[in-house]
């Protein structure tokens, strides 16, 4: 199942609640504000290094570069563009949105 | 929403005649939009279209008045940084008659 | 009325493009710089993303405005304030900011919004 976070988990706890929730084996699709969570020095960064034997995590790169973090994609952690984005749907079962 | 027609191209404009798109400008169509607007252009003209597409470029916004006069003044000289020289040259107003012809957007915060 | 200065402060909370708040504050910073008042910008929590160095937007195709805040200068806006411990909790340092800015404690911050007369939050 893929589980997408669109929030800044310094700014709201939906990363936190999807991680508690989400099942072994699940994707995590980091987008919009979300992202900054798998740049590196966030405070997020060792909650997402700590889970990512049990899941995927994966960030839209689009958005990481528009908020100048492109480069700093923590380690463990694979960028998709808009067609892996796409593809990550459609190759799930189902998808819950994190709001 | 309007349109405008230069060299054979139809450019999409807002309804008070700004260009929609920035690349759409070519000088071809700053001289198009200043017969519009009763401007003929003289080299002088130029000289303050050319700083504004170059700091709308910089700083992706139209500078308001009072910025573009203190900018102007460093760069041209105080003869030229100076409301009414440049008033002299776009009588409805140094931002939005030469934002206009420069296809930019309105300067933020003019009404 | 002539004469009087306020102090005004901007604080800005939220990280750009995700939300329309920091465009809309920085739109609304660039208009009162017109009334020749007291400003100041305030950078705190993810209001620090806004000024961050290298943001590419092509890919979100949404308008980068992150070059505006270099022309505030312009504007005589010259106090920036960014939030020590809100870079420290992303990873990011003064050097990674597009402008000039002063860092303070989230205390001194406090201080500062304390010293206003108007406090705009964003």
């Amino acid at each position: 199942m893929l589980h997408i976070i669109n929030k800044s988990p310094l700014e709201r706890n939906t990363l936190d609640a999807c991680l508690a929730v989400a099942q072994e084996g699940a994707t995590l699709l980091l987008i919009e504000d979300a992202v900054t969570a798998a740049s590196r020095g966030n405070a997020a960064e060792a909650r997402l290094r700590q889970v990512q034997g049990r899941f995927k995590v994966c960030v839209l790169q689009p958005d990481l570069d528009a908020r100048g973090l492109g480069d700093r994609l923590s380690e463990g952690i694979t960028s998709v563009d808009y067609g892996g984005f796409v593809d990550l749907v459609a190759n799930n079962k189902n998808c819950q949105s994190w709001l | 929403m309007g349109t405008i027609e230069v060299n054979g191209k139809t450019l999409e404009t807002d309804e008070e005649g700004y260009l929609t798109t920035l690349d759409d400008w070519t000088e071809e169509v700053g001289n198009f939009l200043a017969k519009q607007e009763n401007v003929e252009l003289t080299p002088n003209h130029w000289e303050v279209i050319n700083f504004l597409r170059e700091y709308y470029t910089e700083f992706q916004i139209a500078p308001a008045v009072r910025v573009l006069t203190k900018s102007i003044g460093k760069k041209l000289g105080a003869d030229k940084g100076n409301s009414q020289y440049l008033y002299e040259l776009f009588p409805y107003g140094p931002a939005k008659q030469a934002c206009k012809i420069a296809g930019l957007p309105k300067p933020t915060g003019c009404v | 009325m002539e004469g009087v200065v306020k102090k005004f402060m901007f604080v800005n909370r939220k990280a750009p493009y995700g939300t329309i708040y920091a465009l809309e504050s920085l739109e609304v910073v660039l208009i009162s710089a017109a009334f020749d008042q007291d400003v100041s910008l305030a950078f705190l929590d993810d209001g620090v993303y806004q000024l961050k160095k290298g943001q590419q937007t092509k890919g979100i195709e949404t308008k980068n405005f992150s070059p505006t805040y270099r022309a505030l200068e312009g504007y005589d806006i010259e106090k920036l304030y960014v939030e020590k411990e809100a870079l420290e909790a992303r990873g990011l340092s003064e050097d990674d900011l597009l402008v000039d800015v002063t860092v303070l404690s989230r205390a001194e911050m406090g201080a500062l919004m304390e010293e206003q007369d108007v406090v705009l939050s964003f």
